[in-house]
């Protein structure tokens, strides 16, 4: 009895004594700095700063390799404790945000053969450039509402994808997945879109969508600071959208949207509301 | 006697019995032709004419750009009234030259005939690349570029493909009953530049009369004519060498690693016409054919020539087609429209019925491993097209998927109607853009 209890005893203290030597003599030193940031990132490992994970963004922010507003998802708030921990200045980049620039779901917008593949846009578009007579459309697949790490993006029962103001934090998963380049990066701020991804001429946009920018120039005529259109589709000029609303009632094809009022038909997101005070 | 054949393959229906039976017809001429600059694997060819320029039949369009190339020649004299970007059988809108025929159909004056004879091997290829000569098959590789290979790769066994075992198509059926000497040419033509000891006509037994035919005509010659089972894909590169020789092709790697050439009956008879008569590749024997068309035929088509076209010819459609296929129902392209115009590689041209067409919703896999057995290459469809649907790309290309041909076999025999060759062909995309975006 006594022999065991001492036998056991002994081991456990030479196991103790030499994992103790261990842990001093093979320990990996880490700037506290580094697990501080970590603790700050939102920790969802979506690569929008161009590194695979959170753990990789801390390491660089430490080694002073990278500028500490590369984090879309954590915005302003994080830039701030970021800051802190590195003691120095820094502002937040200007916020962007994701939008589908497309409001042709399949009862809009006609298409071009039946579909019965894979559930997956980039595969659709191997087959003939997809199944949407538009070559710029939104082919309504899904392939980045499952990109998205946030669950910001919502397929509309029609095939249309809508992107939640509220919650996408512009890590540019989609934008990057999308085979039709139909997602865009726009300044949060911006609520108006020109909802349109076709360079085709309106005669033809005519033909095979009801909600197409025919490239008819009534948009800038109306607030020529606020639109630009090259090659027969429409853009509004970020810089100068504040006037851009103007325009809303007059584009014949309706596909000038502002986020303010509304999501495109189908959506289930409700508008923030009101986020910019419009001239009106 | 056991019919030679390769492991696994599946049986649809044949459907051959539409056309078999019908001589080849010479198409006329359509209003206007498209000759698209892609018409073959590589480089497209470059446009070498100018709008409202006049060409003469035969005269070189668009020439190769590169090796793995050919050029591309007027189906017809007449006026060229427009290049530009025109529907095309692969999808996308891509450049084309328009032509209108001037009714002469007058041939070129630069075009010269030669005596075999009088030539060298390396002559004889060079004369079918300026010809455009390419696998007449359907996946239009330039044949020049397998009549070339390296020199440490010695060719001994060449095989002729007369299989045609994609259901509906006769044209090479007709071909190797109306032009056995015009093959036959070709045939001794393309072993005199291989060096071949070995020459192999493979058919599928259920064209016996063109197999008594070809045995009749070789009789004396060393050309072998061997008759196959009648199994899918059994017209493959790679079965038909399994077939034939028992040998396999190494994984990744090409028949002429094993000593082996594979070339199409009717690339034999271009290669005739390229070598023999100076002329281009500027025609081929097309089956039209289906249940939507009122009249099938065996057509001989220029290339360029619409869809549409070929359609007025064969007495128009019974109703409006349900689906559209260019080449063979098993591995065709879908057309969109009748619109398209007839590249080199056209062998078929398949309307079929809006009520034959399989409409069925894909369902969940039932681990019934019909795919498996019918894998030609002995794959494992459903795992790989697991894996690439999950974009798992490493886990795709460790099941082989570089290997799968595309055949279509499993996605015909799958009970759930899954989209396995859609979804491998997803994988091995991911997996060529893996590879080429790591260093």
């Amino acid at each position: 009895m006594l022999a065991a209890i001492l036998s056991l005893g002994c081991i456990g203290m030479i196991a103790a004594i030499a994992l103790g030597f261990a842990a001093k003599k093979f320990a990996v030193e880490v700037d506290p700095r580094e697990l501080a940031i970590i603790e700050s990132l939102p920790g969802a490992n979506c690569g929008a700063c161009g590194f695979p994970g959170c753990a990789g963004y801390a390491k660089a922010l430490v080694a002073g390799t990278i500028d500490l507003n590369q984090c879309p998802p954590g915005g302003a708030d994080v830039v701030a404790k970021l800051a802190r921990i590195m003691g120095v200045e820094a502002s937040a980049a200007a916020r962007e945000i994701a939008v589908v620039l497309c409001q042709g779901d399949n009862r809009k917008a006609q298409v071009k053969y039946h579909y019965l593949g894979l559930e997956d846009c980039t595969a659709a578009q191997r087959i003939a450039d997809g199944p949407k007579t538009c070559s710029g459309g939104c082919l309504g697949l899904g392939s980045c509402e499952r990109a998205c790490p946030f669950d910001a993006i919502e397929m509309t029962v029609d095939g249309l994808a809508v992107i939640s103001r509220e919650k996408c934090t512009g890590c540019r998963k989609c934008v990057a997945v999308c085979p039709r380049k139909v997602i865009r990066m726009t300044p949060f701020e911006a609520t108006v879109h020109v909802l349109c991804n076709s360079h085709d001429k309106g005669a033809v946009v005519r033909k095979y969508c009801q909600v197409g920018c025919i490239g008819c120039h009534i948009c800038q005529k109306t607030v020529p600071e606020a639109y630009k259109i090259e090659d027969f589709l429409a853009a509004v000029v970020y810089e100068h959208d504040i006037k851009a609303t103007e325009a809303l009632p007059k584009c014949p094809t309706q596909c000038i949207r502002d986020f303010a009022e509304g999501y495109p038909d189908g959506s289930t997101l409700l508008p923030a509301g009101a986020d910019k005070t419009h001239a009106a | 006697m056991r019919l030679k054949t390769f492991a696994g393959g599946i049986h649809p229906p044949g459907n051959k019995q539409w056309s078999a039976h019908k001589p080849i017809e010479d198409c006329p001429l359509p209003a206007e032709f498209i000759v698209p600059l892609a018409q073959h694997i590589g480089a497209p060819s470059i446009v070498c004419v100018a709008v409202g320029q006049q060409v003469a039949k035969g005269q070189e369009i668009g020439s190769a750009k590169g090796f793995v190339s050919v050029p591309v020649h007027a189906p017809t004299s007449g006026e060229v009234v427009a290049i530009e970007h025109r529907a095309h059988p692969w999808g996308p809108a891509l450049a084309a030259v328009v032509i209108k025929p001037d009714g002469e159909d007058r041939w070129s004056t630069e075009l010269q005939p030669a005596a075999p004879g009088d030539l060298s091997a390396d002559d004889m290829v060079e004369r079918v690349r300026l010809a455009g000569v390419v696998g007449m098959g359907g996946a239009a590789f330039p044949a020049h570029v397998k009549m070339s290979p390296p020199p440490e790769k010695k060719i001994h066994t060449l095989i002729f493909n007369g299989v045609e075992c994609e259901p509906y198509l006769t044209a090479d059926h007709r071909m190797m009953l109306e032009e056995p000497e015009r093959i036959l040419q070709g045939v001794a033509l393309l072993q005199y530049v291989l060096g071949a000891e070995r020459v192999v006509i493979g058919i599928e037994a259920n064209k016996p009369d063109a197999i008594a035919l070809f045995t009749e005509h070789c009789a004396g010659t060393p050309v072998e004519v061997v008759a196959l089972q009648v199994k899918y894909p059994q017209g493959a590169e790679k079965q038909l060498i399994a077939a034939v020789t028992g040998k396999e092709v190494p994984s990744g790697g090409l028949p002429m690693d094993i000593g082996v050439a594979v070339h199409n009956v009717s690339t034999a008879a271009a290669v005739t016409d390229a070598i023999v008569h100076g002329r281009p590749l500027i025609e081929r024997v097309c089956t039209v054919t289906g249940s939507a068309i009122r009249e099938p035929k065996n057509l001989r088509i220029r290339i360029g020539t619409p869809l549409s076209h070929l359609v007025d010819i064969c007495g128009g459609l019974v109703e409006p087609p349900g689906k559209v296929i260019m080449g063979g129902p098993m591995m065709g392209f879908t057309q969109l429209g009748l619109h398209v115009p007839a590249t080199k590689g056209t062998s078929g041209l398949l309307l079929l019925r809006t009520a034959e067409v399989d409409l069925n919703e894909e369902g969940p896999c039932i681990r019934c491993a019909r795919c498996l057995q019918a894998c030609p290459i002995n794959l494992q469809p459903t795992t790989i097209a697991a894996y690439a649907r999950r974009d798992l790309v490493a886990e795709a290309a460790e099941h082989r998927a570089m290997d799968c041909i595309e055949c279509g076999s499993c996605s015909y025999v799958c009970p759930a109607v899954i989209p396995l060759v859609q979804a491998i062909r997803y994988g091995k995309a991911a997996i060529l853009a893996k590879k080429r975006n790591s260093p």
